[in-house]
Parts: structure tokens; C-alpha cells; sequence
């Protein structure tokens, strides 16, 4: 329906009983059009067509399984980031932080490893616990600092981010922690199942999985969108807001805890000076698959998509010949066409103007309610 | 219906902001199956008696008593526990959720067994419920999939009372329920406010306009200052002496 002009039928001036009944529809908008609309659908269609261009510009060295195989595992501990990132972005927030806290927890579990010594699984699985509560105790301190002290997320990952990183430096003197444990760096940095599956990609399918279980399926999921969508309307309803923030932020610290771990096993070393532009790649990645920055919209399937693009383009600018540098160019203006497509999408649903402002304040509610219709029939 | 005990009344509920007395010994009351306009000028005090009364605020001191019994409504939670809800100015709807997920929000039916408690939750049964809810009040909504954010004014209106409604079995306010909407809309609401009543739910209706606040209360309770200064039966009344009473050119306590 649209805005001004409300169809005759539905608007009776006394309504009978059966009218609901009238103006119930269940299916309005068929499945493939509620696909075709979705931003992460769109985002798919154009990862294909960059896909099918570099498969006819280099047909051999692109096309092929182990080249495939390459791309999978360099986005893997990306995309167990981009989990926990969707998760924050739905609630309207924002994780700055995770790339420290990687480190961070990383550096954790390599001294922990080296002071128990040993090159087997015990030690490799107290190192991986480590950081991985390493991580989640970062994380809950950005809940904690932006649920309860009520400072922007902003302010607070871009505080953690220094703080992370600089610990990480003062425990290590700044120089990179090398010694980890063999059976990690063989079995998990570069194992692989059925001969071909890289286990850090399994890893990585794995929490994707339970990811979008949650957010989809659970309550849980269902509360973080209820949250990004509205804080107070949440809040009035007897939703606990700030243990779910804080909530979706110990989540998001407790997955860069688990890939500091899985980086130190992919590449032998805590990278400290590594990751400084993580955040920003695993944001543009969620943003371009669909996920609103302002909250209440996304999906994890539209994140794996929009890790994808970056990867797909980097290695396929080696191939052909480009200069790689052209990859930051080319995502960043895919990520501007993707968050433009979202504000155009939010603007005709809203009916209201677009909004300029990015991160808006959490103690308002709803933009969009606002200038909707005040519309006298 | 005079003779019923108010399912829910207030005896001198003050409450200040600073130096600023927002309500100076209010009292109030509301019987099952009525519908009491509660009017006012701006700043008399209605949102802030609402407010006490809906657990979304402390009064310093006074009492609340629901059914008999004198009771804390200390927050949102407390008031759905009792029974009564309150369909807020701004709708309070999440827009990026569908009206079932609005209409559970906070209060989801969950899957029996070992996925209800994993966190899943039975959206068969709630769309099923939400659907008759809807079905119940005539409201008219557009379609049980889309955001409520892409739905007009009065649609959201409408949702935003069945939901209330559906919880609420004993009662309901309304914060200027017809304030944004047009004349049609207006017209649904002011029919569902009656319809919620039929049901046996103390409705209480807050509205500037004397002729919605004529056509919809049995009865009228104005505030001025803080305190109730005048309860009227509709029938028995009229729009100027509801005028006067707010402005303070008259003030008597009758019915």
C-alpha cells in the first residue's frame, strides 16, 4: 500500500468484525520475490559476476580447486569474525576492537603455551581456551562499558582497540611471539579433511552455522533485532536490553579470541602489527552483505557474500595482472553502492528522508516513526 | 456498571520533579468493562499518572490499589504480571519486526521440550494466536510478514492496541491513541476502544479531543494541577463543562 492513498475497501468508516479477517493477508509477497529483494541476495548475484569475469580472464589459474581452496581459507578467519560483527551491527552498534583483541588473545595463548611447554594437544587446547576467554573477557567489558555506562560503541571498541593492542605490545616488548606448538600449526593452521578441506575453513563453517542458528532461529537472534529496531519499544516489553548488549559483545570478543588463536596457527606468529585493519575490512564485509548500520536489518549469509567480494577480487587482480591496490578501490566503492542501496531501501520504507547520520544515538528510538504519516485519509 | 469496585485506583499519588509537582495528591479509578477518559490540559499531570500507574514510574508517595489489594507497580513487567498494558504515544513497535514478533516481543511462545529451552520458539503457534488476536479487534493489517515499519499510521495503530488488548485482560490505557491519525483511522480506534470494553477490560482513554472523549467514556475524570479535580458520567455532561472544568472555571466532584 501506498502512502496517501489507502484503498477504498479496507477503510469503511465503521468497521464490521469480519474486517480483519478481510485485511489479513498471509502470503503478500511471494518467497522468491522476499529473496530477490534481500540485499545479500543481490550482493550474491554480483560476487558471480566477478567470479565469471576472472574465470574467462584466466580460465587456469583462476578457475581451478586450489586456487578456490586458497580464497576459502583466507576468508575463514574473517568470516568467524564477520559472525560475531553482524550480530553487534543488527543491534546498531559497532566493534572497532576486534582486530586488538585478536592479538591480544593471541599473545595470551602463545605465552600460556610456552610456559606449560610442549608441542601436544594439551597444550594446543589450554592455549585455544585461553584465548578464547582472553577474548571474551574483552568483550564483555565493551558490553559492559556501552550497555551500563551508557558510552557510545564507537568511543568504547575505538578505547579497547588502543588498549588491546598496546597490552599486547608492553607483554611481548613489540616483538612477535614465533614459538607455538607444532601439532597446532600442522593440524589446524594447515590441516585439511578429505584431503582437500582446509580445517580452519571447517572451523569457520561451523560457526557460521551456529551463528545464523542463532540469529534466525532463537530467541536470542530475535531479541538483537528487536534491540537494533527499536531499544525502547524492547525495553517497555520487559526485553533485559543491557545484558543482551552486553551479551552480543562478549560474543563478538569471544570469536576474535577464537581467530587470534586460529591466526597464530595459520601463520606461526602473533602478527601484532597484522591485524590493524581487520575491523574495517570484517565491517565493510557485514555492511556490504546487507546489514544495516543503523540496526534492526542483516543477515550472516549476506556477511560470508560480502567477505567474499574483497577475497575474490584480491586474488584475482594477482592473477590477471592487476595491481593489487586496485582491490581497495574496487571494494571500497562496492561498499559506498551497498550502504547508498540501503539507505535508498530504508528511505522508501520509512517514507521519511534519508538519514545522514551514521551511529545514531543509542537513547533514541526509532528514526523512522517519526516523520511517517500523519496522514488524514 | 456504578456500583462495580474499580478493578484499579489511585488514593493521593504525588509525585515532583525538583520543584516542579507533576502530580500533588491525584487520586483515580477505573472499573472492569468501562472506559474512563482521563483529560486534562498539557501538564495537568495525565502522562505522569499513566506513567505511575503503567510501573514506568515512582511517585513519591499514595497508593495503588488493584482489586482490592494495595500494590507496588514498580515496572513494565510488574503491570503485564497484574494484567494491564499501555499503548504509548509513539506505538513503541519495533518497525523492523512483523506484527506477530511485535505482538509476542519479550513475551515469545517457546517450543516444548529440550528447543524451547536452546532458545527456540514456536512461530506456528504465534502467528496462529496473533492472527486471531488481530481477527478479534477487526484490526486491519496488511500483511502478518511485512516490517511494521512499512505500514501506515493507522495500521500500526491497530497493532499496537491488539497488542496491548491481547495482554492485557484486565487494563488497558491509551496515551492519545487518535493524535497521528486520520479521520477514518480515528473512527477503527475509537470502535476497538469500545469493543475492548464489551470484553470486560478497563480502558482508559487519554485524549485532547472533547469529541472523541464524548462519543467513546462512560466516564470522565479531569486532572488539573496534579490532582483530579472533576469525575463526570458522559451522559450526564458536556463538552463545555468538561472545558471548564480543565481550565479551572468550575471544579466539582460528581458521580
Amino acid at each position: 500500500m501506498s502512502t496517501t492513498t489507502p484503498s477504498p475497501q479496507t477503510e469503511a468508516p465503521t468497521p464490521s468484525t469480519q474486517q480483519g479477517v478481510t485485511g489479513l493477508t498471509d502470503s503478500s509477497t511471494p518467497l522468491y520475490q522476499r529473496v530477490i529483494r534481500m540485499q545479500a541476495f543481490q550482493i550474491l548475484l554480483v560476487l558471480i559476476v566477478i567470479i565469471a569475469v576472472f574465470a574467462t580472464l584466466a580460465p587456469h589459474n583462476f578457475a581451478n580447486l586450489s586456487n578456490a581452496r586458497q580464497i576459502v581459507q583466507n576468508a575463514s578467519i574473517l568470516a568467524i569474525l564477520g559472525v560475531g560483527m553482524t550480530f553487534v551491527i543488527i543491534t546498531s552498534g559497532i566493534d572497532l576492537s576486534i582486530g586488538s583483541v585478536m592479538v591480544f588473545s593471541g599473545v595470551i595463548a602463545a605465552k600460556l603455551m610456552i610456559a606449560l611447554g610442549g608441542d601436544g594437544w594439551g597444550t594446543a587446547f589450554l592455549g585455544i581456551g585461553a584465548s578464547v576467554l582472553t577474548g571474551l573477557a574483552w568483550g564483555m567489558l565493551n558490553g559492559f562499558l556501552i550497555a551500563k555506562a551508557k558510552i557510545p560503541p564507537l568511543i568504547v571498541t575505538l578505547g579497547t582497540l588502543g588498549m588491546a593492542l598496546g597490552l599486547a605490545q608492553i607483554l611481548t616488548h613489540g616483538v612477535d611471539i614465533r614459538t607455538v606448538p607444532q601439532v597446532m600449526q600442522d593440524e589446524i593452521g594447515y590441516g585439511n579433511v578429505f584431503g582437500q578441506v582446509p580445517v580452519l575453513s571447517i572451523i569457520a563453517l561451523v560457526v557460521i552455522a551456529l551463528g545464523m542458528v542463532l540469529l534466525h532461529g532463537t530467541r536470542f537472534g530475535r531479541y538483537t533485532y528487536a534491540v537494533g529496531s527499536n531499544e525502547e519499544s524492547a525495553r517497555r516489553v520487559g526485553v533485559r536490553v543491557d545484558a543482551h548488549l552486553i551479551k552480543i559483545y562478549a560474543l563478538s570478543g569471544l570469536l576474535a579470541g577464537l581467530a587470534g588463536v586460529l591466526s597464530l596457527a595459520q601463520f606461526g606468529t602473533t602478527a601484532i602489527a597484522g591485524q590493524t585493519q581487520t575491523n574495517l575490512n570484517v565491517i565493510a564485509a557485514v555492511v556490504i552483505g546487507g546489514t544495516s548500520l543503523f540496526g534492526g536489518v542483516g543477515t550472516i549469509f549476506g556477511t560470508v557474500v560480502g567477505l567474499f567480494i574483497p577475497a575474490v577480487l584480491q586474488n584475482g587482480f594477482v592473477i590477471v595482472g592487476i595491481q593489487p591496490f586496485w582491490q581497495q578501490v574496487a571494494v571500497g566503492a562496492v561498499l559506498i553502492a551497498a550502504v547508498y542501496v540501503d539507505q535508498v531501501r530504508r528511505a522508501s520504507a520509512a517514507r521519511g528522508r534519508p538519514t545522514r547520520s551514521l551511529f545514531r544515538s543509542r537513547s533514541r528510538t526509532t528514526p523512522e516513526e517519526g516523520s511517517s504519516e500523519g496522514d488524514a485519509a | 456498571m456504578t456500583d462495580t469496585k474499580p478493578v484499579l485506583e489511585a488514593r493521593g499519588l504525588t509525585r515532583r520533579f525538583g520543584s516542579v509537582t507533576a502530580l500533588d495528591g491525584a487520586d483515580f479509578d477505573v472499573r472492569p468493562g468501562e472506559v474512563v477518559a482521563l483529560i486534562g490540559d498539557n501538564g495537568a499531570g495525565k502522562s505522569t499518572l499513566v506513567k505511575a500507574l503503567s510501573g514506568n514510574l515512582e511517585v513519591d508517595s499514595g497508593q495503588v490499589i488493584f482489586k482490592d489489594v494495595v500494590r507496588v507497580i514498580d515496572s513494565p513487567t510488574t503491570a503485564s504480571a497484574l494484567g494491564i498494558e499501555t499503548v504509548y504515544q509513539d506505538l513503541a513497535l519495533a518497525p523492523h519486526l512483523d506484527p506477530v514478533q511485535n505482538m509476542f516481543l519479550g513475551r515469545e511462545t517457546m517450543r516444548p521440550g529440550l528447543a524451547g529451552h536452546l532458545g527456540f520458539m514456536d512461530n506456528r503457534s504465534m502467528r496462529k494466536e496473533a492472527r486471531s488476536a488481530f481477527d478479534k479487534l477487526g484490526a486491519t493489517v496488511r500483511s502478518l510478514d511485512a516490517p511494521v515499519g512499512s505500514m501506515s499510521g493507522g495500521q500500526r495503530q491497530a497493532i499496537a492496541i491488539a497488542r496491548a488488548v491481547h495482554w492485557a485482560n484486565e487494563v488497558v490505557f491509551l496515551d492519545e491513541p487518535t493524535a497521528a491519525l486520520g479521520v477514518r483511522q480515528t473512527a477503527n480506534v475509537l470502535e476497538t476502544i469500545r469493543r475492548v470494553a464489551s470484553h470486560g477490560v478497563a480502558v482508559v482513554f487519554i485524549s485532547h479531543s472533547m469529541p472523541h472523549v464524548m462519543e467513546v467514556s462512560d466516564r470522565v475524570q479531569v486532572l488539573r494541577m496534579g490532582k483530579r479535580v472533576a469525575t463526570y458520567r458522559t451522559e450526564d455532561t458536556t463538552m463545555e463543562e468538561l472545558v471548564a472544568a480543565m481550565t479551572g472555571a468550575t471544579g466539582q466532584v460528581a458521580a
